[in-house]
């Protein structure tokens, strides 16, 4: 997927206002299944798998011992005893590796059959408030699999069916990194392809666009969704990168729980805090110095120009004692310093 | 296509240069704001530095990025374009006129003889 196909800023408002066709392709599609899968999974991710009824979906983590965040991730139960997981692509290797390494040591290893599929599969997130409008013109009939509705639009938040698409079967999942309605449509590299084209010829009177990776990011920070290896990486704890919501610490014992349970129970020392600029600026970068009252006291893990609302905002870390909306930050850009304030997330919501 | 006005002298790296006399007024191309896309930020030097051929001396940032932007010629900064600062937007509407970075008093008017004509920047950017 390119950075751009037309404008970042055209492309953002273009998903905030109608709506937008992200290629992802690069994530990750693993499969986990067999009798003893949601256990399996539950020993290796943060979120309570065993909420999840057939076609329903929830984000989830993956944590090392200390903690530290392997991945972030989307997880599916497709049917009672089968997963998929959808994966960030820079982690396909590690994770599929973690997972090997984690399998070789549960109990029941032989009753789990676990696949990394993402070579064969492609995968577009179709983004925007009219995106209900054409999507059942692309992705129509009923779902044979998943939450069996009748027609693609009846997927509720979260809930993913399979449909058949020609020949094909794909996922339709109604979710997405945008901050706004829409679907995430999985499935073989060949049927992928087509539903690009169909979806733009059939999105085509709604303003539907093709939008690349730096849209996708300038969406993704105004509401403030984490990007693996900014706000997350394996040193970094869910709790401390304010996903501690899906760190579900009454279902059983899981890796990494045992720092996670300390550390909602004794709080942390850093969390990621959302700010805006304050001044005229050049937007924030990652990695620009975040200060408090002359001291450095943390750096900017995302940050840009935000397109909806014309201003510099971001995230970074800070010490817990200033992670409080309305204190008042500086960002260090080129040397100098400009001033900025800690905002509730989501920074941008819609009216 | 980008355009390249017959009248300026080009760098490799996309910036114009317009010369009048012992004084030159230094822009980035049409061709550089359409790939930088979405302009938000300018950053000029102060007037008065003295800024050699090479020299990063302006930055600006897009919605994607930020960039440098290198003078060149060498000489000192005469004056800068107060506009660009308040509307960056101009750099993507109007690269070659209303958004121009500075002038420069230029040292060395032998340095204006590296420079790409309108022809060899038409080759580069392809």
């Amino acid at each position: 997927m390119p950075v751009q196909y037309t404008s970042i800023v055209d492309e953002h408002l273009t998903v905030r206002s109608a709506a937008g066709i992200f290629d992802i392709s690069h994530m990750g599609e693993i499969t986990v299944s067999g009798s003893a899968a949601a256990d399996f999974l539950n020993h290796i991710l943060t979120n309570d798998i065993r909420k999840l009824a057939i076609g329903q979906g929830q984000y989830t983590l993956m944590c090392n011992e200390r903690g530290g965040v392997i991945d972030d991730l989307y997880a599916y139960r497709i049917a009672q005893e089968f997963f998929l997981l959808i994966v960030n692509a820079s982690r396909i290797e590690v994770d599929a590796t973690w997972i090997r390494q984690q399998l070789e040591k549960f109990p029941q290893r032989n009753e789990i059959q676990f696949t990394d599929g993402s070579d064969n599969y492609a995968a577009v997130a179709v983004q925007g408030p009219k995106v209900k409008d054409f999507i059942a013109e692309v992705i129509s009939g009923n779902a044979v699999g998943g939450t069996k509705v009748g027609c693609v639009t009846d997927l509720k938040k979260n809930e993913i069916g399979i449909f058949h698409f020609e020949k094909e079967n794909v996922f339709a999942a109604r979710t997405g990194y945008s901050g706004e309605d829409g679907f995430e449509i999985i499935g073989l590299n060949a049927a992928i392809e087509k539903i690009w084209d169909k979806t733009l010829a059939a999105g085509k009177p709604f303003g539907c666009v093709p939008a690349g990776l730096g849209a996708r990011d300038t969406l993704r920070t105004e509401v403030c969704y984490p990007l693996y290896g900014h706000e997350l990486d394996e040193n970094t704890t869910p709790i401390e990168a304010g996903v501690g919501f899906f760190v579900v610490l009454d279902k059983g014992d899981f890796i990494g729980r045992e720092v996670l349970a300390a550390q909602k129970a004794n709080g942390v020392s850093k969390k990621c805090v959302a700010f805006k600029m304050t001044d005229k600026s050049a937007p924030p970068r990652p990695h620009y110095p975040v200060w408090i009252k002359d001291a450095k006291v943390g750096e900017v893990v995302s940050g840009t120009q935000s397109p909806s609302l014309g201003i510099g905002i971001g995230m970074g870390y800070v010490p817990t004692e200033f992670a409080k909306a309305d204190t008042k930050i500086e960002i260090e850009i080129r040397g100098k310093r400009a001033a900025a304030v800690i905002v509730k997330k989501p920074i941008y919501t819609k009216i | 296509m980008s355009n390249v006005p017959n009248d300026l002298k080009y760098a490799k790296s996309h910036e114009w240069v317009r010369v009048s006399g012992d004084t030159a007024t230094v822009g980035i191309t049409d061709h550089a704001q359409h790939e930088l896309t979405d302009i938000v930020f300018v950053e000029l030097p102060a007037v008065g530095r003295k800024v050699k051929a090479g020299e990063a001396c302006a930055v600006v940032e897009s919605v994607k990025t930020a960039s440098d932007i290198y003078s060149p010629v060498s000489g000192e900064i005469l004056e800068v374009n107060q506009a660009v600062v308040d509307k960056p937007e101009l750099v993507n509407t109007d690269p070659h006129g209303n958004g121009w970075f500075y002038k420069i008093k230029l040292s060395d008017a032998a340095e204006l003889n590296a420079l790409l004509t309108p022809e060899n920047y038409k080759a580069q950017i392809g």
